[in-house]
């Protein structure tokens, strides 16, 4: 079970207004929850916020239960959160099979013999991500803008995740790779159970991989429904949605 | 708007130089030989830090060969005053005996410090417009740490030993009344005033503008019509001018240029003072070259009465740690330096101004 | 066997010497690249961080009579100092520009080099290599001594492990990694500040290493005697660009060669001109060095 609970979450930068004031939200075991909003409705602050990127004011964020609102980013990742911020994060300094090692790294920590496992584990990558497997000794900056986000979603996934979260993976990209990637993404949480929140807007991609849509306005969820409910409702769509 | 201003500010900024050249000058008479002698070498460091101190504070660009640049414009100082005495000296004895036998020598010397050091000066100009800052740095590191290569492989720079400048006799006409010394401060005075003077004109008008324009966002700069490459090089250049006069004051009163006195650590003396007095500040400038000058000073009559063995050595390596240690605490803790103590005049508004905007980052943190 | 032409051989005699020198430079060279990859910075206190620890070895080697337990102390103290100088010092230093940084880092060094002075006082001491410095004679001609011939088997040894430390260990990967993208490595579980002390220790103890290597073919131990070799490395860092390891290897090399030979056929006196010369035109034709295109930052 991997239950993500953002309890009363207040955000913001500087003195000003919070950009997410006393959001609370909850993204079940299994889900795939689409986080939804027009520009500025907070969805990355909240992300980031997620992942400690971003100081919280106040409230919490807890994972499985556990509090993880005073952790390092880096023992967030550790503890089973992973992020793929917007923009295609790769280490384009680094090749493919580096950036999907840099990945696995904390993958089985502390057990014996981890190194073929993590070997394994981005075997599986290859398999799941065919021009990945072509391109492993290429340096990441050569990769083209849908490699990149491949890799990117596939050195979140080989970590094994308890929760991904994803900022915007379409952004910029061919409709066909789209529909690719989200079709990656759905299998997986089909068959390992990966907890997804998908920071999303292309609304109607987003929805229909998800099985429930939150919408985000100025800080605050305005609607929350199931993904097939949130996309036949007119209303909603026309205020927040924009079509 | 600005350029009104300039007519009445340029009268202004003149009277006040004028005025403050009168002080030093007057300063002059209530002081013993040696601490005339330290007078002078303070001006001398002075003009070269104000240069540094425009240089980095404006523009951004950290130099760490300002000694060298010195050196330069010791050396076209020395070189031009010779060959200038040397040829009245050959003409007769009439003409090399009056006022011209001193004056003229001093006065072609200038403009061979001026050759000498702003043609330095433009070449590392040249390079720093292509560079950012730690390229520049090592490169003007890597000069200083040349120099004395350059002394012995440069023909007419004699190596080491380095050469001797022209002596500059008190003028019959104050022969009476004023000592060696206060006539070496008062010539030492005079140069570094026209070193220094420019420079706040500078920093007031619109070159100023321009050089804070290109260090605060070059392509923004240049979107505005600025060049940033000329406008580096050009503050490289004008800086030069300034350590290169200071060159002359040193050299007037050592009468000397060796590559040893302008080495590594020198160099980073003229940082340390500019630091200190506030980066972009003219009046830190003046009180970091004082700094530098008497804390040595200072250090030694403190270091007198200890044991030879300990005294020893200490003796020229407490006051390089202590500088040290306060550059970095200036660095880090008070980024404005000891210019915050001067009263807010009018013209240092463009100074804190700078300091808003790019230095005071650190304290915001 | 033929005899050699005198010209050849004082050619190969001057070039088998560079190469030596050029170890200790390429070792320093490296260990510039290694800090600026962890930090984006160049540390104008490389050379003074460096001689402190060799004071150190000087001292145990004194008191013990053994060369190697004072160069393991050497390299112990080299990368305590690293981490501490970057801990306590550094981070309190804004890094949006690399002004602050430099200033700060030429007060370390007055700190240091004086401090140095006052404890061990000015002169330059005597440091003995721990092999012979006479050169081989090999068919008539004078090549490496042995003592060049451990500094250059050092020295690869060194390059070595790094090639390995780099490229196939999981540390070397993090070391990258959150050198390349300190945020995208955070969010990978990778420690960046860790790693930025780490990169600090490995530097600091490689340029102990190569002064330790260098003194005793100079004039002796003073707090100014890595002084030019900063330079020296700087330059071949600047030159093989300051990003890339290999680059440097190369450039330090080349560095030395030329230094030796312009010290050979015009004068000692010239090879810290050559050095400025070759680092202007590089800086001027190509400021990112001759290396660094492979890794175009496109980020």
């Amino acid at each position: 079970m991997s239950t993500l609970t953002i309890e009363k979450l207040t955000v913001g930068y500087g003195d000003g207004a919070p950009v997410l004031d006393g959001l609370e939200l909850e993204v079940p075991d299994g889900g795939v929850v689409a986080l939804l909003g027009a520009n500025g409705a907070g969805k990355t602050t909240l992300l980031r916020a997620l992942l400690g990127l971003v100081p919280a004011r106040s409230g919490r964020v807890l994972l499985n239960g556990a509090d993880l609102t005073r952790l390092s980013t880096e023992d967030r990742v550790r503890r089973g959160l992973a992020l793929v911020p917007e923009g295609r994060s790769v280490v384009v300094e680094l090749t493919v099979a580096e950036n999907l090692r840099l990945g696995a790294l904390w993958r089985y920590a502390g057990r014996k013999h981890s190194g073929p496992a993590r070997e394994a584990a981005v075997g599986q990558m290859y398999e799941l991500f065919e021009p990945l497997a072509r391109r492993r000794d290429a340096a990441g900056h050569t990769l083209s803008g849908g490699e990149r986000q491949m890799l990117a979603l596939a050195r979140a996934l080989v970590g094994e995740p308890d929760v991904l979260l994803l900022d915007e993976p379409s952004l910029g990209l061919a409709p066909l790779v789209v529909a690719q990637l989200l079709g990656v993404l759905r299998d997986q949480a089909e068959a390992t159970g990966l907890t997804v929140l998908l920071a999303e807007q292309n609304v109607t991609g987003a929805l229909s991989v998800a099985d429930r849509g939150v919408v985000l306005s100025l800080g605050e969820v305005v609607a929350d429904r199931p993904a097939a409910e949130l996309a036949a409702d007119p209303a909603l769509r026309h205020a927040y949605l924009g079509f | 708007m600005r350029t009104l201003d300039l007519r009445s500010g340029g009268a202004k900024l003149l009277l006040r130089a004028g005025l403050l050249t009168l002080l030093a000058l007057g300063a002059t008479f209530l002081l013993d030989p040696y601490r005339n002698y330290q007078l002078a070498t303070s001006a001398g460091v002075f003009a070269a830090v104000a240069g540094l101190t425009l240089l980095v504070g404006l523009t951004g660009q950290l130099s760490l060969g300002h000694a060298v640049l010195m050196a330069a414009g010791g050396y076209g100082y020395a070189l031009t005053a010779t060959w200038v005495a040397d040829a009245l000296a050959g003409a007769g004895g009439e003409v090399a005996d009056g006022v011209v036998g001193w004056l003229l020598p001093l006065l072609a010397g200038v403009v061979g410090a001026l050759v000498a050091s702003g043609a330095l000066g433009l070449l590392l100009g040249l390079a720093a417009a292509r560079l950012r800052g730690p390229y520049l740095a090592g490169l003007t590191l890597a000069l200083v740490i040349a120099l004395p290569s350059a002394a012995s492989t440069i023909p007419g720079l004699a190596g080491a030993q380095g050469i001797s400048a022209p002596f500059v006799p008190v003028p019959d006409a104050l022969a009476a009344l004023i000592a060696v010394e206060q006539w070496h401060a008062w010539l030492a005075i005079l140069v570094t005033a026209c070193a220094v003077t420019p420079l706040v004109a500078l920093r007031a008008g619109r070159a100023g503008l321009r050089m804070r324009a290109v260090h605060d966002d070059e392509t923004a700069a240049r979107l505005a019509g600025v060049d940033p490459g000329r406008v580096k090089a050009g503050a490289f250049v004008i800086s030069s001018l300034a350590a290169g006069l200071g060159g002359v004051v040193l050299a007037i009163v050592t009468q000397q240029v060796s590559p040893g006195a302008y080495g590594l650590g020198f160099s980073l003396l003229l940082v340390v003072a500019a630091v200190v007095g506030g980066l972009g500040s003219l009046g830190g400038a003046a009180i970091g070259a004082v700094l530098v000058t008497l804390l040595p000073w200072v250090v030694d009559q403190a270091t007198a009465g200890l044991p030879a063995d300990l005294g020893h050595r200490l003796q020229g390596n407490l006051e390089i740690v202590l500088f040290g240690v306060v550059v970095i605490v200036v660095t880090v803790l008070w980024p404005g330096g000891l210019s915050r103590l001067l009263p807010t005049k009018k013209l240092s508004q463009n100074t804190q101004l700078f300091q808003n905007t790019s230095l005071s980052q650190n304290t915001e943190r | 066997m033929t005899e050699m032409d005198p010209a050849v051989e004082r050619l190969v005699f001057l070039m088998s010497t560079g190469l030596a020198r050029g170890a200790v430079l390429a070792l320093f060279a490296l260990s510039l690249v290694i800090v600026y990859r962890a930090a984006r910075a160049v540390n104008f206190a490389q050379a003074a961080m460096a001689i402190v620890p060799v004071y150190v070895a000087f001292a145990v080697t004194s008191a013990s009579g053994s060369y190697w337990l004072g160069l393991a102390s050497a390299l112990v103290v080299g990368a305590l100092l690293g981490a501490v100088v970057e801990r306590w010092l550094l981070r309190l230093v804004p890094q949006d520009n690399p002004l602050p940084g430099i200033i700060v880092a030429i007060g370390l060094v007055m700190v240091l080099q004086a401090g140095l002075a006052i404890a061990f006082g000015p002169d330059h001491r005597p440091v003995h290599a721990p092999f012979s410095q006479r050169p081989f004679d090999v068919g008539g001609v004078s090549v490496l001594s042995p003592y060049d011939l451990f500094v250059l088997i050092v020295a690869a040894v060194v390059m070595g492990g790094f090639a390995i430390l780099f490229n196939r260990t999981s540390i070397g990967l993090q070391l990258r990694a959150a050198a390349f993208a300190p945020e995208t490595s955070r969010l990978l579980g990778v420690r960046v500040p860790r790693m930025v002390t780490l990169g600090w220790m490995l530097s600091i103890a490689t340029a102990a290493l190569a002064a330790l290597l260098l003194v005793p073919t100079g004039l002796g131990l003073d707090p100014h005697a890595a002084d030019v070799l900063f330079v020296n490395a700087f330059a071949a860092a600047v030159i093989g660009g300051l990003d890339s390891p290999v680059g440097a290897l190369v450039a330090g090399l080349v560095v030395g060669v030329l230094a030796s030979l312009v010290t050979g056929y015009a004068s000692a006196a010239t090879a810290p001109l050559a050095v400025l010369a070759l680092l202007t035109v590089v800086l001027l034709v190509r400021p990112h060095g001759l290396f660094a295109a492979r890794e175009a930052r496109t980020a």
